[in-house]
């Protein structure tokens, strides 16, 4: 039980410390260093509330830059360079070159381009058509927390539950593998294969993340749905419009900035995501993609040069979103 | 939307199908691996799981006892005993003595033996040899037979995953660091953003848009980018590989979503109530401590659930700053990755091993949707 003593120490060790970080700075500033009281009553007030904020943020200023702004620089830093031993040696470009010459990198890139596309469309496509639906219907909010819920499951699981979907067996022997028994029931000659399939299997595996994410897609657009005025609707049918062309030419433009949103943020998740590739290929059979590319690189080829490079190829796909999603806060708050 | 002119019946079954095809489509693969692990091997192999309340069959080569256990009887020389293994039983349906044609006998009937001699099977798997010269060889007789499959669910592959001390798979330690990985892990964040979130809402000072929007831009950061500086950084202080690591790594990856999901809420308080509590002389810390913290629980909520998820189902974070060489502290869901690798076959405790894994945030999942589906609307939708 030591590690469980460990997690219950480590709860009340950080909370116990971040609290008490927040009550005694807080209490010295006001008290020790800047009392208010005394001749400079009213400048030690404004000084205080000036220093106050930076107080609240340091601990997550310190994290955010720590963890996730320098990692950003140095994994730039280190993609120029190459470990030899214990030292890092400047090697300019030849990392990037390297990975030039390497098909598993075109590959994964080729991929990559498919899942960000495929995914993201494919998501948001059934979201709405979920929302829609079930919006309309007494049981919709029953169907929608069953839809939603893969959510909830990790995508190692999600690739358990879809690798028993595509199980193949020998001829001779039942399927187990619900695709392969309904592909021979309509008619197939002989199971298939389903994740070495090639470019097929692609797809086979996006099915995993779509079926994910669409749960996410059909909330939010449900809600967006849901806000649309009744009456731009109401005038569009009192005008004869039929539910197919209040849906396309009435509803879909109005949320047109949150299915804009959505397929953000699934594209985001797309880039990030590595289980399912490499729970159910590894990359084989021409499904690598970048995420595992770069994990593989890191972890199974040791090579850290080229690993930060891939990584780097990652944010170089994510930085115009970053700086529309960056551009939309600044305009909100102006 | 009923009361409308234009929506047709015919319409409205239509949709009530689709949303059931949907609804059923999502669900079926997880129904399959749930069924599973409810299931024997023999089960699993022999049918797919939408079989599972149904009898199915299987084929079976089994021995009668070796001629060695022979006995004479009357001047006959008899072998008799069950072809049923220990602690199974046997249904036997057709059965032969030949592999190209195990149907040539029913239960109760009586073969010929190829080398001499006659055999009877009963449908329980009883048998009795006789000859009128002894039985030689050393292995007994081999019977073919198609036996019935009842259907049966079990719990065993739940004990065997979970509890069995022989189990090399050690789903339990898993579930265990698990939970140690993703508690403090979803704890110390919402602390730390709480303070942060509450600076960027309700505290003037210069440089705060510029913040909000450093923040918004680390939303989108990958994760991949930090493994390599970070790993490096953890060696280098000397925290290496285990809990702190991977604590104060999921401690900063959650941040950015915390401190975005938790200002776009607490901006949203009435600002009523805080200007009152300034007036009436209240401090800054008092304020957030005794207004903002209450009235924020269901961004705080939210956001514990958001975290708590992404953690418990985490495999990156977990493979790169917590799992060493050591193996005492494999993650679950590292263990089915790897399962998946060793045992890809034995479905009975894939399946349920996975569903060890899932079910903890099944269960916060629908029990707190409504929490969830908020926070996602909070972060998304302005």
């Amino acid at each position: 039980m030591y590690p469980a003593m460990q997690g219950i120490m480590a709860i009340v060790g950080a909370v116990s410390v971040c609290l008490t970080y927040y009550f005694v700075s807080n209490w010295l500033l006001d008290n020790v260093f800047l009392p208010a009281k005394g001749a400079h009553i009213s400048r030690n007030i404004n000084r205080a509330n000036m220093i106050r904020p930076w107080l609240f943020l340091a601990p997550a200023l310190l994290v955010l830059c720590v963890y996730l702004a320098y990692p950003v620089i140095e994994t730039l830093r280190l993609s120029f360079m190459q470990r030899q031993g214990a030292e890092f040696v400047w090697v300019g470009l030849d990392n990037y070159q390297q990975m030039m010459t390497e098909d598993k990198f075109w590959e994964a890139l080729t991929n990559n381009v498919l899942w960000l596309i495929i995914v993201p469309a494919g998501a948001t496509a059934m979201g709405l058509i979920a929302a829609q639906l079930t919006d309309r219907i007494y049981w919709g909010n029953l169907a929608k927390s069953l839809i939603f819920m893969p959510m909830a499951i990790s995508f190692v699981g999600a690739s358990i539950i879809w690798k028993l979907v595509y199980d193949t067996r020998p001829i001779d022997q039942e399927q187990i593998g619900l695709l392969n028994a309904l592909y021979l029931f309509f008619g197939g000659d002989a199971p298939q294969t389903w994740v070495t399939m090639p470019f097929w299997n692609n797809l086979f595996l996006m099915v995993v993340l779509i079926w994910i994410q669409t749960g996410f897609a059909m909330v939010i657009l449900s809600a967006a749905l849901r806000s649309i005025p009744e009456e731009t609707i109401e005038a569009a049918i009192l005008d004869g419009a039929n539910p197919w062309v209040v849906f396309f030419k009435i509803k879909v433009p109005q949320i047109k900035g949150t299915i804009l949103v959505v397929w953000t943020t699934i594209t985001i998740t797309v880039l990030k995501v590595f289980d399912i590739v490499y729970a159910m290929t590894n990359g084989q059979w021409n499904t690598q993609i970048l995420a595992n590319y770069m994990f593989n690189k890191l972890f199974s080829a040791n090579d850290w040069g080229v690993g930060s490079a891939s990584a780097m190829v990652i944010m170089l796909l994510v930085t115009p979103i970053l700086i529309w999603n960056v551009y939309n806060a600044r305009q909100e708050q102006l | 939307m009923d009361n409308i002119a234009g929506s047709k019946s015919s319409l409205r079954w239509a949709v009530h199908l689709s949303v059931a095809f949907l609804v059923v489509l999502w669900l079926i693969p997880t129904v399959g691996l749930l069924v599973s692990s409810f299931r024997t091997t023999d089960q699993i192999s022999t049918g797919g799981w939408w079989r599972a309340l149904m009898t199915a069959e299987h084929n079976l080569i089994l021995r009668t006892a070796p001629p060695s256990t022979q006995t004479q009887i009357n001047g006959k020389y008899v072998v008799t005993g069950s072809l049923a293994k220990s602690g199974t039983d046997l249904d036997i349906r057709v059965w032969g003595v030949s592999s190209r044609a195990i149907d040539d006998y029913t239960p109760g009937a009586t073969a010929k033996l190829s080398k001499g001699g006659e055999i009877t099977v009963s449908k329980d798997g009883h048998y009795r040899m006789e000859h009128t010269l002894p039985f030689t060889g050393k292995r007994g007789t081999r019977i073919f037979l198609s036996s019935a499959l009842p259907p049966e669910f079990t719990l065993d592959n739940y004990h065997k995953v979970l509890f069995d001390p022989k189990n090399v798979e050690g789903m339990g330690q898993a579930f265990l660091t698990t939970m140690i990985v993703t508690i403090p892990a979803t704890i110390i964040p919402i602390l730390i953003a709480a303070f942060a979130a509450y600076a960027l809402a309700w505290m003037q000072f210069p440089g705060r848009a510029l913040l909000v929007a450093f923040i918004v831009g680390l939303l989108v950061v990958p994760l991949q980018l930090a493994l390599i500086p970070l790993l490096k950084l953890h060696l280098n202080i000397g925290i290496g590989k285990g809990f702190i690591g991977v604590w104060l790594a999921h401690t900063a990856f959650g941040m950015p979503l915390a401190i975005y999901l938790l200002r776009n809420y607490m901006v949203g308080l009435p600002k009523d109530i805080i200007e009152n509590a300034r007036i009436d002389g209240a401090t800054d810390f008092q304020i957030f401590m005794k207004l903002i913290v209450p009235l924020s629980f269901p961004a705080l909520a939210a956001f514990s659930i958001f975290q708590f998820l992404w953690t418990w189902n985490d495999l990156l974070v977990a493979k790169v700053f917590l799992i060493d060489s050591s193996g005492q502290t494999v993650v679950m869901t590292a263990k089915l990755v790897e399962m998946l690798g060793t045992r890809g076959g034995n479905w009975e405790i894939l399946a349920t091993s996975a569903f060890v894994s899932i079910v903890v945030p099944l269960l916060v999942f629908f029990s707190l949707q409504k929490y969830l589906v908020r926070g996602l609307l909070a972060g998304s939708v302005k």
